[in-house]
Parts: C-alpha cells; sequence; structure tokens
C-alpha cells in the first residue's frame, strides 16, 4: 500500500460523497428517464474516481476501467435504452414502486447504515489506499439492490442491477487497483448486452402487453389478439 | 484585541447584515427576472419599498391583539441577534461567539418564525391560518434535518459554535473533502430553500393565495410592520446564506485581523460569495417546479436521508 498525495484522496472523497447522494437520488426519482440521468452521472463519478485514484500511483489498470466506464455506461447504455425502448415510456410515466418513496428512502438510510458499518469494518480490518471507496461502495451497493426490489418497471430494474455494478465497481477500483484487464473487458461488453437484451425484452413486452409493470406480469395468461 | 475593537467588530457586521440584506433581496429578485429575460426591477427596489412603507400609517384588523404587533419586531430582531454568533467578517471570535452555538441560532431564527405564525392567526384573515399551518408543516419537518445536521457537524469538527467550526474546515483540508461534508452541503441548501420559502416549496413570487406558504402570513400587515417584516425576511434569508458559505461552502476570506484592509477584503469576499450563492439558487429555483404541498414531506425526508447518511459517515469515517 502505498500513500497517495493528499489532493488526491480528497478530490476521490468528494467523488465519493456524491456517488452515494446519486445512489439515493436513485431510489428517488420518479420518471425513468431521470432514472436513466442519475445512472448516467452516477458512472461519470466512478469513471473520474477510477482516473483520479490511478493517477498516482500511476495505475494503467485504472485507467483502463476509467475509459472502459467512460465509453459503455454513460454512452453506449443510455443510446441502446434510447433506441430500444418505445417513446411512451419516457415521458411522463410515473415509475410504480411496491413500496413508497418515503418509506424507500427510510429503508435506503437502514441500507446505508449497515453498509457503511461493514465498510468501516473491513477497512479497518485490511486497509487500503481509498477507504472511502470502500465505505460508499459498500452503502451503495445495498441501496442499488433496493432500487432492484422496490421498482416494478422493467428499465429501472435494470438501472438497479447496472447500480450495484457501478458500486462494486467503486469498492473494486480501491481494493484491487491491479485488476487483471480481462475483467475489465469482460464487464465492458456484458453490461451493454444485458442493456441490449433487457431493452430488447421491454420492447416486446411493451409491444404484446401494452405495460412495462413487471410485478403485473407474475400470472399467466392466454393473449388473444 | 480590545474590548472595543471587539464591539466595534461586532456593529460592523451588523452594519454588514442589517443594510446589506434588502441589496441582496434585491439581486435575487432582479437575476430571477433576468433569467426568464424579463427587465425585472431595480436592485435598489427593496429599499425603495423599504422606504415607502416607513412613511405609511400602521393599520390593523380589528381582532389583532399584541402578538400582531410585536411580531414585526420579533422577525426583525431574530436575524440581528444571530449575526452576533456567526462568523461574518472575521475568522477570530468577536464578543458574544461564544453565547450560543448553530442550533442556539435556528432556534432564535425558530422565535420569529414562531411570533410570525401567532400574529398570522391572530390577523384573523383566513388565508394566515392556512400560510400559518402549513409554515409549521415545512418547519416541524426541517426541524429534525437541522439538528441531525449539526450532529454530523459536531462529529466532524468536535464544536458546533459556527466560528470553530469555520477552523475546523479550513486548516487540514482533509476535513474539507471528506464524503461527510459533501452531505452535509446538500442538506442544508436543502434545507435553505425550504426555510426561506424558495421554490421546490414555496413560490416566492405567486400571487395565488390558495398555493402561498410564506406570502400569505403577512397579507393582512400594512406600513412599518410590513416594512420590519419584509426587512427581517430579507435578513434572515441573508444569515442563511452566510452562515452557508462562510462556516460550511467556503470557509474562506475572512479577515484574520482587526486590520482595515483585511476587512475590506473580507467584506468584498463575503459579498462576492452571497452573490454567488443566491446566484445557484435563482437558478435551481427557475429550474425546477413547484412540489405540490405533500411532496414537501418527500422533499425534506430526502433532506432527512442525506443529513443522517452525512452523520453515519462522519461517525464511521476512516
Amino acid at each position: 500500500m502505498t500513500n497517495a498525495h493528499p489532493l488526491i484522496t480528497e478530490v476521490n472523497a468528494l467523488l465519493c460523497g456524491f456517488f452515494v447522494l446519486s445512489a439515493f437520488a436513485m431510489v428517488v426519482v420518479r420518471q425513468i428517464g431521470a432514472c436513466i440521468g442519475v445512472f448516467i452521472a452516477q458512472s461519470l463519478l466512478l469513471a473520474a474516481s477510477a482516473f483520479v485514484l490511478g493517477a498516482q500511483p500511476l495505475s494503467w489498470h485504472l485507467f483502463a476501467v476509467g475509459c472502459v466506464t467512460l465509453l459503455s455506461k454513460p454512452i453506449v447504455i443510455p443510446w441502446l435504452l434510447r433506441r430500444l425502448v418505445p417513446r411512451e415510456i419516457y415521458t411522463a410515466r410515473e415509475i410504480s414502486q411496491s413500496l413508497d418513496v418515503p418509506t424507500a428512502l427510510l429503508v435506503a438510510l437502514a441500507l446505508a447504515l449497515v453498509g457503511f458499518a461493514l465498510g468501516a469494518r473491513l477497512v479497518h480490518a485490511a486497509p487500503v489506499s481509498a477507504p472511502e471507496n470502500v465505505i460508499v461502495g459498500f452503502a451503495s451497493l445495498l441501496i442499488g439492490a433496493l432500487v432492484l426490489a422496490v421498482r416494478r418497471e422493467a428499465v429501472p430494474q435494470m438501472l438497479g442491477i447496472l447500480a450495484m455494478e457501478n458500486a462494486a465497481f467503486l469498492a473494486g477500483i480501491a481494493i484491487a487497483p491491479d485488476f487483471p484487464l480481462i475483467a475489465e473487458l469482460a464487464i465492458a461488453f456484458d453490461v451493454p448486452l444485458l442493456a441490449f437484451i433487457v431493452a430488447l425484452l421491454t420492447r416486446a413486452v411493451y409491444r404484446r402487453v401494452g405495460s412495462t409493470a413487471v410485478g403485473e406480469l407474475s400470472a399467466l395468461r392466454e393473449h388473444a389478439r | 484585541m480590545t474590548l472595543w475593537q471587539s464591539l466595534a467588530l461586532n456593529v460592523l457586521q451588523l452594519a454588514f447584515v442589517v443594510c446589506l440584506a434588502p441589496l441582496f433581496s434585491g439581486i435575487a429578485a432582479r437575476w430571477r427576472e433576468r433569467v426568464q429575460f424579463k427587465r425585472g426591477p431595480s436592485i435598489w427596489q427593496p429599499y425603495r419599498d423599504l422606504r415607502k412603507l416607513f412613511s405609511k400609517e400602521d393599520r390593523s384588523s380589528e381582532s389583532a391583539t399584541w402578538v400582531a404587533r410585536f411580531a414585526p419586531y420579533a422577525v426583525c430582531l431574530s436575524p440581528i441577534l444571530v449575526t452576533l454568533l456567526i462568523p461574518v467578517l472575521t475568522d477570530f471570535p468577536l464578543f458574544g461567539a461564544f453565547a450560543g452555538d448553530m442550533l442556539a441560532a435556528g432556534f432564535i431564527l425558530g422565535i420569529g418564525g414562531f411570533f410570525l405564525t401567532l400574529a398570522a392567526v391572530d390577523t384573523g384573515i383566513p388565508y394566515g391560518a392556512m400560510g400559518a399551518s402549513r409554515t409549521r408543516m415545512v418547519g416541524f419537518l426541517a426541524e429534525p434535518v437541522l439538528i441531525v445536521i449539526l450532529f454530523a457537524v459536531s462529529f466532524v469538527a468536535n464544536s458546533t459554535i459556527p466560528y470553530i467550526v469555520q477552523q475546523q474546515w479550513v486548516s487540514p483540508p482533509a476535513h474539507f473533502f471528506s464524503p461527510a461534508h459533501v452531505l452535509v452541503l446538500v442538506a442544508f441548501s436543502m434545507l435553505i430553500i425550504a426555510e426561506t420559502g424558495r421554490l421546490p416549496v414555496d413560490n416566492p413570487a405567486g400571487h395565488f393565495e390558495l398555493a402561498m406558504i410564506d406570502e400569505s402570513k403577512v397579507l393582512d400587515f400594512s406600513g412599518p410592520s410590513y416594512a420590519l417584516l419584509k426587512w427581517g425576511g430579507a435578513m434572515k434569508t441573508t444569515v442563511l446564506c452566510i452562515i452557508f458559505v462562510n462556516v460550511l461552502l467556503a470557509p474562506w476570506g475572512l479577515a484574520s485581523s482587526p486590520a482595515p484592509t483585511q476587512l475590506g477584503i473580507a467584506i468584498a469576499a463575503v459579498f462576492v460569495k452571497v452573490v454567488a450563492l443566491l446566484a445557484a439558487l435563482v437558478v435551481v429555483e427557475t429550474s425546477l417546479a413547484k412540489l405540490r404541498l405533500f411532496r414537501i414531506a418527500e422533499y425534506l425526508g430526502a433532506a432527512f436521508v442525506v443529513a443522517v447518511t452525512a452523520m453515519i459517515a462522519a461517525v464511521l469515517a476512516p
């Protein structure tokens, strides 16, 4: 473990603060378009954190992580979603949730508490160069899982998965700064593919059923044309 | 530094807040219109309004009691008292700096709000009572946010005296750049918006009584007491902005000795900082729509969650 320049630690801490904020925003935001906006912001924060941490000690792996993140998440995934998912879903539609927003926020708060406590334990046991990343990453991971559980629409659910993935990455770049490049590439192809498949499915389901509320799709029925 | 110097500096910072508060509200009003491509009133308009109102006769309704007559003074005095507790121009503690902490500042501002609420009911118009009950709703949701923010601040700085908190965030910059600090800043700015009745929560430019929160309480005041209410409101906004920029957001540029040049620089710096914050608030105000009344609970709930997260992050900081 090497000690980074204090400025780097500070800027990184700042980015982590905004990152946990974006995780909460994902729970609060009601419209799907805004939800994608939050996801883009979160991915940009992740990329920035990777670049900052990679600057000193110089790590090409972290730069690669930053570039991959910058390319796939804020650009390719939103583009795919915009192209494939029917336009009506984005406009003037409020996301249906199985919990109302205040309750979901309180649950998110409890999860953040658990995440912070766990992360702090972990950092205490095994010191890393950027402890904020691990702590914030743990908290945001759990909040992302909450988004996944609470949302009933297909697109926000997928964004929940991707938010969890972002959070895991944020913790990961602090724990293992020398990721094997293959993992980054795998994720770089995996995640847009996930978005692609979910978007296609959403499109098909929306065409046939007229809704993408996953919660209502639990019962089978014969579809009459 | 002698006691007299300290007192003189206190008078100077009082004068700064009292004299410039209408200018700040004038600048904000002007910019709010400019952002919408309208010309807007002159930035000196609040001073003209005050002069006009002070020269008018004070009329109040027949049912009004001493509460309605006393409320404008309470509203006007509470920010003035808070000014004595916070670092407006200097970064060394002045006379009265240790008389109360940030919680005391919150409660002193609360006294003004309390009397204004009572007075709104006291004047007897139905809109006043409605505005009063809504203000209380916003107020009791905002209170826990403030208290939790102060918990977070005190975990970082080991104190809630504004001067000490300000010092804490200047000296090692590591405290300034922490997740807890970002979260405190966000929660506090959400709180300022709610407390000063700005746009996602309340529309200060609205003329529709049924939708008003803050404005409907002062509908039945006239003449000098209305002037005092307006001035007091402007001072409250100014004081909250000064706490935000000088203690939390940008604790730099304050005078470190009572030398006149330092004070001059500090006055200019604080003025620029407050005006910059007002510009940011104007952007927020014009880009957001007003929330429905029952969404305000969600808005302040979000602020509360952010504040609690800040506290957790401060306690569990590695």
